[in-house]
């Protein structure tokens, strides 16, 4: 009987894993299922369509990474050390964009930079700078919606590196720079190669901010999932939006695979 | 005790509520109605005159471009009635062998949208640096649009589609873009152009150059709820609704 009672669990929690399983999982299979062997596959992998898409969402989401790195690296470091009043507001105000809608990122960065936003009305009618529906305004959604990920993270990494190395470093003469270069970096490097991974593929990803600040160009705006959107549209476009779906995936695995190699051979011991 | 009455009376009145329900012998049905993102308001009005005068049925309404629904039906989404921007759409579902009956259901526009400050003339639409949003090709709205500018002549057309900043996902999307002042000018239906706001101007297209949107109704299951909303929407009342919003009506039931 103790016996029973004490498999019991064991059985019921292996079918919710199958279970749970089976849900993640299954989609997948519906689309290797519909893109393989479907006719027309191959050629919606090699149009013009998808090349421009693929080669925009390439450089544009990579792009949107480095800004991210660049700023968001001082900036969750600084968040990690400082103690002020009212930090707690700003770190909540840079997680924001992770809990909003996309769509709603997409009008919000309307409102500030759109022709007649705050910021973006003055640029039009002081300099003629437009930004909305430009290829800078994909990859100002691109950051707008990933670099929180990436600051998240390296706050999460920086903050589990012992302050005593560093304060060791200091002592035995080493400037801060340094310190941070050859202490901080590499015992927090997991955690930002990570950090970089989560925010390039919320780039890669990015639809509903984009749709709305940037529109949907061929080869200036359209990114992959605005392509794979338009081809779901089309007259016979599910072929088309689930090989484009599949190019899409298969780029993020590779890229994905490269960031978790860069995470394990990168990490350091101080 | 008072207590123990007022909870029995309570339940007195909850069972006399049920009785109600029970008594009433009106069937309750829902049907799914599947319109094009053009007829929002339009078939919203239809859809609460109709539930006026067939209690019990429910209409639910769903609204995208005509492309999208299409796709959606055809991937197995639960429509009982599609109503197009265009045949090419309702042509596909027959293909698929889900159409039980069509019909045609009005004619629209094209009209340019522009701001206070924009363009006078359709032949404005080539100025170099206009900033021109279009509904995508596959849309009914774009493709109309795309035909409109060919009938002006090829090299017309070209110069104009290099000004296109953006092909959007169904009319209201791209005439959105005019109202927020992201585009100078966009090509819509005329119907859109009812419901703008104060500050947007409508550019006629010269009648040589208009295409005429065909809107057509299809039933896509055997419901006599989702025939009769058929019916409705092509019957004197649902045209008045119609030309209400600008379409020009066409589809009367004898």
């Amino acid at each position: 009987m103790t016996a029973l009672r004490a498999r019991a669990p064991h059985a019921g929690l292996a079918l919710l894993i199958a279970v749970f399983a089976v849900f993640f999982v299954l989609p997948f299979a519906g689309l290797l299922e519909r893109g393989i062997g479907g006719s027309g596959t191959w050629d919606a992998i090699t149009s013009d369509t998808a090349l421009d898409a693929l080669v925009l969402s390439l450089w544009t989401s990579a792009v949107a990474l480095l800004i991210a790195v660049v700023a968001g690296t001082p900036v969750a470091y600084w968040l990690t050390h400082a103690r002020f009043p009212g930090k707690g507001a700003v770190e909540a105000l840079i997680d924001l964009p992770i809990v909003l809608p996309p769509t709603i990122a997409g009008v919000a960065l309307l409102t500030a930079f759109g022709r007649k936003g705050l910021l973006g009305a003055p640029l039009d009618d002081w300099f003629g700078l437009t930004l909305g529906f430009s290829t800078a305004a994909v990859i100002m959604a691109q950051l707008f919606v990933g670099a929180p990920f990436y600051v998240r993270a390296a706050r999460a990494g920086f903050g589990s590196v012992d302050a005593q190395y560093e304060r060791v470093a200091h002592t035995l003469g080493a400037s801060r720079l340094r310190a941070f270069a050859r202490i901080v970096l590499p015992l927090s490097w997991p955690s930002l190669a990570a950090g970089a991974a989560l925010c390039w593929a919320r780039a890669l990803g990015e639809l509903g901010a984009t749709l709305i600040f940037a529109g949907n160009l061929q080869g200036e705006t359209q990114t992959m999932p605005l392509a794979i959107l338009s081809a779901f549209e089309r007259a016979d476009g599910l072929t088309a939006a689930v090989a484009l779906a599949i190019l899409l995936l298969a780029v993020a695995l590779v890229a994905l695979a490269a960031f978790w190699l860069l995470s394990t051979r990168g990490r350091g011991t101080p | 005790m008072s207590l123990r009455v007022a909870a029995a009376g309570a339940l007195a009145v909850a069972a006399l509520g049920l009785g109600a329900c029970g008594d009433g012998e009106e069937p309750t049905e829902t049907i799914t109605v599947f319109a094009a993102a053009s007829l929002t308001e339009a078939f919203g009005e239809l859809a609460e005159a109709f539930e006026e005068e067939h209690p019990g049925v429910t209409v639910r309404l769903s609204f995208a471009g005509s492309a999208t629904l299409r796709t959606q039906v055809l991937e197995g989404a639960p429509a009982d009635v599609f109503a197009s921007a265009s045949p090419d759409e309702v042509a596909a579902l027959d293909a698929a062998g889900l159409v039980v009956e069509e019909r045609a259901l009005a004619t629209n526009t094209l009209v340019i949208a522009t701001g206070q400050d924009g363009i006078e003339t359709f032949e404005e639409l080539t100025l170099p640096g206009l900033r021109l949003m279009l509904a995508a090709e596959d849309v009914p709205a774009g493709r109309y649009a795309r035909e409109s500018l060919a009938l002006a002549g090829t090299d017309f057309a070209v110069r104009v589609l290099a000004n296109v900043r953006s092909n959007e996902a169904n009319v209201r999307a791209t005439l959105a873009k005019v109202e927020l002042g992201e585009a100078d000018a966009a090509i819509v239906y005329a119907s859109d152009l009812r419901l703008a706001d104060a500050g947007i101007r409508a550019i006629a297209i010269p009648e040589r150059f208009q295409v005429a949107a065909e809107y057509r109704i299809a039933l896509l299951a055997e419901s006599d709820a989702a025939r009769a909303f058929v019916a409705f929407a092509t019957s004197p009342q649902g045209m008045a609704t119609l030309a209400r919003h600008g379409f020009t009506a066409v589809g009367v039931t004898p």
